[in-house]
């Protein structure tokens, strides 16, 4: 039996990245939706960027093709959510909740924490940092345990993707 | 910025791929948990998962009045991307021109 202090270790993943851009720019690839459709998962995020604001992901048309093709539909909204804290460019703390499936839905609401800073000239740090507890089904996908049954490599891929993204002007898409 | 260097370094001893191992089997862990899984002083622990931050292989955060340490997998994941996937997709193309190959012959 695990004391209640270890669960909250294990339920916490944190991921940092550091990127050749600017706080701004790595801001505007996380919030915006024209951006958000270009990397990992390639969904839109739309995010009514003040306090209590929605914010709604919805699947891409590739996903959607993917679930269809292993017998799996797939549903428009994959992501809802609130704002807690927008700080452009440097912080946004959101409510944050999947509901691709029965167990994500089933899952509690989570906190998801973007941390953007300069490290130096043209270097962005980028820490997120997702408090997944109650949300295991999520917890196992963001982990990328799922990868090889085509279900996206979880946050580590999605900030790699968007690494090469603004690096390169091209994602693992292409 | 972390290059590839400061992972390799940081990869290229057993204590570190250790820690690193306990941080992939439960994530979150404090120094003194860290620490009483190695036969080490706090001294060389700490050194240890200094390299490891610099490297940006651990990350840590503060909870109260404890350091967290969390495992990054994003460098880990950039070293696959750039070096293990590209050799391993070259096997598979080699294999794929063998059986082409042999088939082509019979």
């Amino acid at each position: 039996m695990m004391s209640p202090l270890e669960q909250t270790h294990v339920s916490t993943q944190v991921y940092r990245v550091y990127i050749k851009a600017a706080p701004q720019a790595v801001w505007d690839a996380i919030t915006k939706p024209e951006w958000t459709a270009r990397y990992g998962y390639g969904g839109r995020m739309e995010y009514d960027l003040r306090s209590g604001g929605a914010i709604r992901g919805y699947t891409s048309e590739a996903m959607k093709q993917g679930g269809a093709a292993q017998g799996m539909p797939v549903p428009d909204l994959a992501i809802e959510g609130e704002v807690v804290e927008a700080d452009p460019p440097h912080k946004l703390v959101l409510k944050w909740h999947m509901v691709m499936d029965a167990a994500t839905t089933a899952d509690a609401f989570t906190r998801l924490t973007y941390e953007i800073s300069q490290t130096q000239e043209g270097v962005a740090k980028l820490t997120l940092t997702h408090d997944l507890q109650g949300a295991p089904a999520a917890a196992s996908i963001l982990a990328g345990e799922f990868e090889a049954q085509g279900a996206g490599g979880g946050w580590a891929w999605v900030l790699s993707d968007l690494k090469s993204l603004l690096e390169t002007g091209k994602g693992f898409m292409g | 910025m972390i290059d590839d260097d400061l992972v390799f370094k940081a990869l290229a001893d057993k204590t570190r791929r250790f820690l690193l191992d306990l941080l992939f089997e439960r994530d979150g862990r404090t120094l003194s948990e860290l620490e009483s899984e190695v036969e080490m002083t706090r001294f060389g622990v700490m050194k240890h998962l200094r390299v490891l931050e610099d490297a940006n292989l651990i990350v840590t955060r503060r909870s109260g009045r404890e350091k967290l340490h969390y495992l990054n997998p994003i460098p880990i994941r950039q070293i696959h991307d750039r070096w293990i996937k590209k050799y391993r997709a070259h096997q598979v193309s080699a294999l794929i021109d063998l059986k082409q190959e042999l088939e082509e012959k019979s």
